[in-house]
């Protein structure tokens, strides 16, 4: 009986969160004249009618996984990582110098010293932040958001000057982007003619290794336990401090390997507005999957729906793409709300009463508790990792 | 404010559910004028929940409050100080980063105006109050700079500033020492000619002093109710717990005489800066508890942090085996084989979301046992954790539930048993039974006892003086970071202890 | 040039930088003094020099266009009020991590401000904003004068705030109030304060300043509006509130400080002096971090329950 009321209680919270977030978008649909329904549909099945889109939300989910999978890893160790966008760009960075001034070696040898490169370029920059944390006790959020204003300086710097490609100097516009990187350094696509790339593949294996190394390993159970239970850990003679920053050195190392991944999967050339907004998507895509692989990666799959949607809403309905942002931003305020009333026991047993009382009166309620369970068995699954 | 003076106060049927806990099940209690009814029971009865109510910070799930005969709905402290009851509460309610008079006017709406403060206003009173009752305060110190014994006195006038002619005091002294208890009492007996109090304790020699009628709680209700005058201690403890408790004993004395640990000289600071532990030295032996009795805020969490390797040490040694421990990480001070029962059960001895199993293998999970290269054996822990369970008698629903979700008593029981699982050749335990039920308490003497005769050295950090001498082979005294006195237990009382605790050493203890 | 027209360069284009700095972190003050940590400030400002740029750019050749700054300020001021109450409804009646809520508010205000912009004006388009209002005879004084009573309305009352707020926190029941539920909130639940209603209070006054200062921001300094206008202000408003130690006289320095430092790099590239502009953009940012890290952490005079919610029935 109780578990009944449980997964009730979770469906009505989790669909009012949904309602939530859902209304604070059409508000703003609204002001613009728009009708809220008919923007959400487009966002929502546009992409998935055909092959293109499909792929397309494919190449979108796969720096969203892996800046997603890094944040998992530095909040469930207590340190919370607002700064991949910056690690991205610094990743994008590292990667191209390494595939463009590296002498010219085989594919096998070159491609994952050029994505090793990007990850220790994030993790270096990410280290700044967690070691500020350790050692100075500052704030990672406000560290991490002002190395991201640093970084987006420093990437336009080496972007305008000491990487510009030599022929936008000479002949073309001045764009500051650098040179195309050899093929060598390329990841190669899947299906020709679509811009899906093997980092694809990247990502969902390491979507795995995370969950075996934050579950399955020592060093997962020790980066947890700082971040869940720090005075407990520090008794348990772990270091927290070390965690700390090899824990934002990890989500640093998954944002710099996707800004890698983007430039020689994608762009194969470092351009502006690379990182798109990757590092801020990241958290919501983490937070929606529950912090958790097996949740990030549909997790994933949704946001970069919404991103592949609103970039067609905004060709079709001329609504903004910047709507993505506040839809992910309503997601957050909604799902971190959601997710204390679902842990609060005082307001559930108040819930329980409640309808205990109304089954008693009424003796029909049963049809519509049986109603309430295929979605609320939905939402208890991303509840089972605690 | 409403002047009319309480003849008498009453509460019916009043219940109460937490999570997973009825706290208050139909407690029924009255309390008349001049009258100072004791209300006891132990940790977790009830008492406090139902004080709660009393003031308007909880709400009642079913019940109601009578004052004269007639029902009132407190739905804030604001509407119970209006009606003249106030409450001290056992963590005293003030904000250290204000002045006595600030904290005062926080309750004060009269000298509360819109774009000012009537700060002399408060003086005044304050004033008034503290020469009526003879409790000296300083109306412009800040809170932090006082001490616990001044902040109590603190928290009176505050509530009698606030109007209250009907005084509830919880646990008053559980911060004190006995001679500053013994004060208080007094005061309190002097002050029940102008107001009737309500005195929340779980120490039967204070109750059977001071109060005039009795309640005992047990488990949110009522189990007794009557005059104090001709009830023993001894009856009242029985009637508290609901059976003859005796509590284990530490009959034989003496430890084997081979030092174990041995700690000399040692300094190391507070987090405020200052030396909480001043040139410390003490000894312990295999095979004995050595009780540590003081007032808490006198270096006991200093100490104990510094023997688990979490603070620094300024300067001296700890020395286990001869080897030198002081300001080794936690890590190694573990695999030396030091065991540790921390002070803050929920914070410090479990990571809350884990699950019971992964909470039992905290301190080992790196160990070959568990792991295999870097990753888990899941069917040792599994089993280590079923073991356990059985071992000390762990009730939860499944290993997998959050450990944080247990009771105070079955968390404590998963830090002994991990504890105990590595067989440690010392065992730090700070205040291992504060807050349990006598049940639990129980269980965890008879489980240090039986540590104790297998030759573990314990020190058992405690403010309860009737578990330090019930356990203990040798008792110390610290006060202000240095130990005043070691003796053997059969060679000290309790007033001898409360004379230490004081700070009074040498010959006028004697 | 020589060094004193140097130094009144840099402070005539520092002193009216630093009021947008002043006008939030002041409100972020009252939020942490409260207990409550608003990341989400950026955002709010964002909101704030969005609505008070729109009425300039809509009622520029119309009748009402000599209102039309008053109406956008008092937009700017009503939204920051909302969205504080959105970010208390979310982190004080559902205790909601703040940190990642101030993300979230961040991401939203941000968002709700670019898509507006770029649907209703489209590109940067410039509007006439605040005119200066020198003070009579005041203003006269040499060198003094023009530094310090030549200013736009907001910024005059952005500096008579820094007293203003000191007074409030200090010597009104308001103030104790809000100290007392930032330190103690338990203590201040037993003594009749109503943590969560001086949390909201102090939340919705924050945001109203935030919003403000959004409204300087695009009336007041830059006279037109982008979707980056903020460019990471709000946050380092945040910081300031750490390095002001809660004390609006410390955070009238910081503020000076930071856009003092910032108009003192603009003036040396004036003087030809070669560097990429990119690192002076950076400078800033680099001073918050060492800045923090610079700042002692303990906070016996702060807040003690910062970032923490409260739950009364909750037992302790």
């Amino acid at each position: 009986m109780k578990s009944t009321y449980r997964a009730l209680y979770i469906f009505a919270i989790s669909l009012a969160a949904a309602l939530a977030a859902i209304l604070l978008g059409a508000v703003v649909l609204e002001i613009l004249g728009k009708d809220p329904l008919a923007v959400y549909k487009v966002i929502l099945t546009e992409p998935l009618k055909d092959l293109f889109g499909l792929t397309e939300i494919s190449v979108r989910m796969v720096p969203l996984i892996l800046v997603a999978l890094g944040i998992a890893i530095s909040f469930r160790s207590g340190i919370l990582n607002i700064g991949a966008e910056g690690q991205i760009q610094m990743g994008v960075i590292a990667a191209a110098a390494a595939a463009i001034y590296l002498p010219p070696l085989p594919k096998i040898v070159i491609l994952p010293l050029v994505l090793v490169a990007g990850a220790l370029a994030g993790a270096i920059w990410a280290s700044i932040a967690g070691w500020l944390k350790a050692k100075l006790n500052v704030s990672e959020l406000l560290s991490t958001v002002m190395l991201n204003y640093i970084a987006a300086q420093l990437y336009g710097f080496l972007l305008r000057g000491p990487m510009i490609d030599p022929a936008e100097l000479q002949v073309g516009s001045g764009t500051p982007q650098s040179v195309r990187l050899p093929k060598a350094a390329w990841i190669d696509r899947i299906i020709p003619g679509m811009r899906l790339h093997y980092g694809f593949v990247i990502a969902i294996v390491l979507a795995i290794l995370v969950y075996v190394f934050l579950w399955r390993t020592k060093w997962g159970y020790a980066l947890r336990a700082a971040g869940a239970g720090p005075k407990a850990a520090r008794y348990g003679g772990i270091k927290v401090e070390t965690c700390l920053i090899a824990a934002m050195a990890l989500a640093g190392a998954f944002a710099g390997l996707a800004g890698a991944i983007e430039v020689t999967g994608l762009h194969r050339r470092a351009i502006e507005g690379i990182s798109s907004g990757y590092g801020f998507s990241g958290i919501v895509v983490a937070l929606f999957g529950g912090l958790h692989p097996a949740g990030i990666v549909p997790s994933a799959f949704f946001f970069g729906l919404l991103l592949i949607g609103a970039d067609m809403t905004q060709r079709i309905m001329s609504v903004p793409a910047n709507m993505v942002l506040v839809l992910q931003g309503a997601v957050i305020l909604s799902i971190i709300a959601a997710k204390m009333l679902i842990a609060d026991q005082y307001l559930f047993e108040r819930f329980a009463r409640m309808l205990e009382k109304r089954g008693r009166k009424a003796a029909g309620g049963k049809t519509k508790a049986g109603a309430g369970k295929a979605g609320a068995a939905k939402v208890d699954r991303r509840r089972e990792q605690p | 404010m409403n002047n009319e003076p309480i003849h008498s106060l009453a509460v019916e049927g009043i219940t109460k559910r937490f999570p997973g806990i009825l706290a208050c099940d139909s407690i029924s209690l009255d309390v008349g004028e001049h009258e100072i009814l004791a209300i006891v029971g132990e940790n977790g009865a009830g008492k406090t929940t139902l004080m709660n109510i009393l003031m308007g910070l909880y709400q009642p799930d079913e019940g109601k409050i009578l004052i004269n005969g007639r029902e009132v709905h407190f739905r804030t402290p604001v509407d119970a100080y209006a009606t003249g009851i106030g409450m001290v509460h056992q963590h005293f309610m003030l904000v250290p980063n204000l002045t006595v008079a600030e904290n005062v006017l926080l309750g004060m709406r009269e000298f509360q105006k819109f774009l000012w403060q009537d700060m002399e206003g408060v003086r005044k009173r304050i004033r008034e109050i503290s020469e009526r009752y003879n409790l000296p305060v300083q109306p412009d110190a800040y809170i932090w700079q006082l001490s616990v014994g001044e902040q109590q006195r603190v928290e009176l006038v505050k509530t009698l500033c606030l109007g209250a002619r009907f005084l509830i005091l919880d646990e008053p002294t559980s911060a004190l020492t006995p001679q500053e208890t013994d004060d208080l009492i007094a005061l309190l007996k002097r002050m029940s000619s102008d107001l009737s109090i309500i005195f929340i304790s779980h120490k039967l020699a204070e109750v059977t002093a001071l109060s005039d009628r009795i309640a005992i709680l047990r488990q949110g209700k009522v189990v007794y109710r009557g005059t104090t005058s001709g009830q023993s201690v001894s009856n009242l403890a029985s009637l508290m717990t609901g059976h003859e408790v005796v509590l284990p004993c530490n009959e034989c004395t003496g430890g084997s005489g081979e030092t174990i640990l041995e700690i000399r000289n040692l300094k190391v600071r507070s987090d405020r800066g200052f030396f909480a532990l001043d040139g410390l030295s003490l000894s312990l032996q295999k095979g004995e508890i050595l009780g540590l009795a003081g007032v808490s805020g006198n270096g006991q969490r200093e100490l104990a942090d510094a023997l688990a390797g979490l603070r620094k040490v300024e300067s001296g040694s700890i020395l286990f085996r001869k080897k030198e421990l002081a300001n080794k990480s936690p890590r190694s001070i573990i695999e030396a084989g030091i065991g540790y029962i921390p002070e803050d059960r929920n914070e410090e001895g479990i990571v809350p979301p884990f699950n019971v199993r992964d909470n039992l293998i905290l301190k080992d999970f790196r160990s070959k046992h568990f792991c295999k290269g870097p990753f888990f054996r899941f069917d040792e822990t599994r089993q280590n954790a079923e073991e356990l369970q059985k071992r000390f008698d762990i009730r939860c629903a499944s290993l997998n539930v959050a450990a944080g979700s247990l009771s105070g008593g079955n968390i404590q029981k998963v830090i002994l048993a991990r504890e105990l699982a590595r067989k440690p050749e010392v065992l730090i335990a700070v205040y291992p039974t504060r807050g349990l039920d006598m049940g639990a308490e129980e269980f965890i003497h008879e489980r240090l006892l039986e540590l104790r005769s297998q030759g573990t050295a314990i020190l058992l950090i405690s403010e309860e003086l009737d578990e330090l001498l019930n356990l203990s082979d040798r008792i110390a005294v610290i006060f202000k970071g240095k130990i005043l006195a070691t003796m053997p237990t059969r060679e000290t009382s309790k007033k001898k202890l409360g004379l230490l605790m004081a700070g009074i050493s040498g010959e006028g203890a004697a | 040039m020589n060094i004193l027209t140097f130094v009144v360069n840099v402070l005539s284009i520092g002193i009216p930088f630093s009021v947008a700095l002043l006008l939030a972190s002041t409100g972020e003050m009252f939020n942490q003094r409260a207990g409550v940590f608003n990341l989400g400030c950026e955002g709010i400002m964002s909101m704030g020099a969005f609505l008070a740029f729109m009425p300039a750019h809509l009622l520029q050749n119309t009748s009402l266009a000599p209102y039309a700054n008053l109406i956008g300020i008092a937009a700017a001021i009503a939204i920051g009020a909302l969205f504080g109450l959105l970010f208390a409804l979310v982190t004080v009646t559902f205790r909601a991590p703040q940190g990642i809520a101030g993300i979230g508010l961040h991401m939203f205000g941000w968002g709700v401000a670019g898509t507006l912009f770029r649907y209703f004006v489209g590109g940067v388009t410039g509007v006439p904003g605040l005119k200066n209002l020198p003070i009579p005879l005041l203003s006269r004084i040499p060198i003094i004068g023009p530094l310090l009573f030549n200013l736009n309305g907001l910024a005059y009352a952005a500096f008579i705030l820094v007293p203003a707020s000191w007074y409030i926190l200090f010597k009104t029941p308001w103030g104790l109030k809000v100290r007392a539920v930032g330190t103690y909130p338990r203590a201040a639940d037993t003594m009749g304060v109503n943590v969560s209603r001086t949390r909201y209070q102090a939340l919705v006054a924050g945001g109203m300043l935030a919003g403000l200062a959004g409204a300087y921001l695009s009336l007041g300094q830059a006279k037109m509006f982008a979707d980056d206008i903020v460019a990471g202000r709000g946050f380092i408003a945040v910081a300031l509130v750490y390095f002001g130690r809660w004390n609006p006289y410390l955070i009238l320095g910081g503020s000076l400080l930071f856009s003092v430092a910032q108009s003192f790099q603009l003036a040396i590239q004036v003087l030809g002096i070669r560097f990429p502009y990119e690192f002076a953009v950076m400078l800033p940012y680099v001073l918050v971090i060492v800045v923090l890290a610079l700042t002692p952490g303990s906070v016996t005079r702060g807040p003690a329950e910062l970032g923490k919610p409260f739950d009364r029935e909750k037992r302790v």
